[in-house]
């Protein structure tokens, strides 16, 4: 049932509208941070604000919302994001990748291709991607305007000399477009080749730092590396002790005290859908 | 002079009118219709009466040559403050002819966001024929057929893609039919 007393989607109109100028003009220029007034949530920073603005003012009535933590659908942020726009919205919700038309996700893009007409949402805790080298806004904000990123050629280069490979396993840097230095928000490296050329549209919400980007459709972005050291992205070398995969990102699970430990797919719902299609076909 | 009404239901109209735009933003060269209209007054054309009301609000100041009766109209449903220059606004409405994409807000090489959206009126939209459209959002070719623009249009658009990331974003509507051109998309005539 949808709450009383809220209007939909929670947010007000005015600030839906300035969060929909912004996440056009962010399309518009991809890869680009454009800041917007970022309002308080019946949640607290580190939760997603961010994705859940979004979201709020992009969401229909006849939209259905996934809701993702770390590849999973049943864990408290899920559930909770999930519920709230249950709520405020009165939305259908799914924890089918295949059927729904927003994807709010935390650090994961589904194992299953997304397709045009979907719409994923990351919720990002640090925006701006060069903030461990140069902490002051007003210099990146330059570099991103010279498109001058030798600061990160320059950590990339330093990994390989200390450790002999780049040492960055999550939110490893990218260039959208040819142009913008981007963070793709802390997901694993091994998802990154999935950003490249998405047919599904990818808006960014970064709520306490106050910026928005996006990625439109069928746009290059590429994950920074060399020409003797290529990117690589990086999996636990097992199958999914649930559902055999070995494509899939794995999370491994300590499951005694005695050193025991198993590896699973991340993601729920694509796990559980290898599962369900495997005892199906027993 | 009579005022007539803006969206029906405006909490649901401005969201699926500006699902529109970001699709069409997305997808450059992508008509889509606009379900939810407003009861534009002439002579503005519905799609581009509805971006306006979806967007514009007293943060974002306007500029249209739609004369007195679409500023009264705006006035009153999206409370926008109107300018006289079109250097000076966030959101153009053009009815008669395009002001020089060049005269434009383009903002700046730090804050290129800070840029105008023009919002222009031409005779006909169709896809799948005319224009080669390439760019971000673009798998491999959109078509775009748009009749109306002025003459020197393309070599204005060049131009306006050549300064990215600065530059205006457009946003073409007939009737209610709309489709987006953002900077970063180049267009070559058919050949």
């Amino acid at each position: 049932m949808t709450a009383l007393g809220y209007n939909f989607g929670y947010l007000d109109e005015n600030t839906k509208r300035m969060i929909r100028r912004a996440l056009l003009k962010a399309v518009a220029i991809p890869g680009h941070q454009v800041p917007f007034g970022a309002r308080e949530m019946p949640l607290p920073y580190g939760w997603g604000t961010g994705g859940i603005a979004v979201t709020a003012s992009v969401i229909g009535a006849s939209d259905r919302l996934k809701v993702i933590d770390q590849g999973a659908d049943d864990t408290t942020n899920a559930v909770s994001i999930r519920r709230f726009f249950a709520r405020v919205a009165g939305v259908e919700t799914t924890e089918r990748t295949t059927d729904a038309t927003i994807i709010q996700t935390r650090h994961r893009i589904p194992e299953t291709p997304l397709r045009e007409g979907q719409i994923l949402v990351y919720q990002v805790p640090m925006p701006e991607p060069l903030f461990r080298l140069e902490p002051r806004v007003a210099e990146t904000k330059r570099m991103h305007a010279l498109a001058d990123y030798g600061l990160m050629h320059v950590k990339l280069y330093e990994d390989i000399a200390r450790h002999g490979h780049v040492a960055i396993s999550y939110n490893y840097p990218v260039l959208v477009g040819g142009r913008y230095l981007m963070s793709p928000s802390p997901i694993p490296a091994f998802d990154n080749p999935k950003m490249d050329r998405m047919p599904a549209l990818q808006l960014f919400g970064a709520g306490r730092e106050k910026r928005i980007y996006a990625v439109p459709p069928y746009t290059a972005v590429r994950s920074l590396d060399f020409e003797d050291h290529p990117f690589q992205p990086v999996r636990a070398d097992a199958p999914c002790a649930l559902c055999g995969s070995r494509e899939s990102y794995l999370d491994e699970v300590v499951v005694d005290d005695r050193g025991g430990r198993m590896f699973v797919c991340s993601d729920t719902d694509y796990c559980s859908t290898r599962q369900s299609h495997q005892e199906a076909a027993e | 002079m009579t005022l007539t009404p803006g969206f029906a239901d405006p909490v649901p109209d401005a969201q699926s009118c500006f699902r529109a735009l970001l699709e069409a933003m997305a997808r450059p060269g992508r008509v889509q219709r606009i379900k939810a209209l407003p009861e534009a007054p002439v002579p503005l054309a519905p799609a581009a009466a509805a971006a306006l009301l979806t967007l514009a609000d007293a943060e974002t100041p306007v500029w249209t040559d739609g004369g007195p009766a679409a500023e009264a109209w705006l006035r009153f449903h999206a409370g926008c403050p109107l300018v006289a220059g079109p250097g000076d606004a966030a959101f153009l409405l053009a009815v008669g002819g395009m002001p020089a994409l060049a005269s434009l807000e383009a903002g700046t090489e730090e804050e290129p966001h800070r840029s105008a959206t023009l919002i222009l009126q031409v005779a006909a939209l169709e896809q799948g024929e005319g224009w080669h459209l390439s760019g971000p959002g673009i798998e491999h070719v959109h078509r775009l057929r748009v009749e109306g623009l002025p003459p020197g249009f393309l070599a204005e658009w060049s131009a306006n893609a050549a300064r990215f990331p600065r530059g205006a974003d457009l946003l073409l509507c007939a009737g209610t039919r709309l489709a987006a051109l953002p900077r970063t998309t180049r267009i070559e005539e058919a050949g």
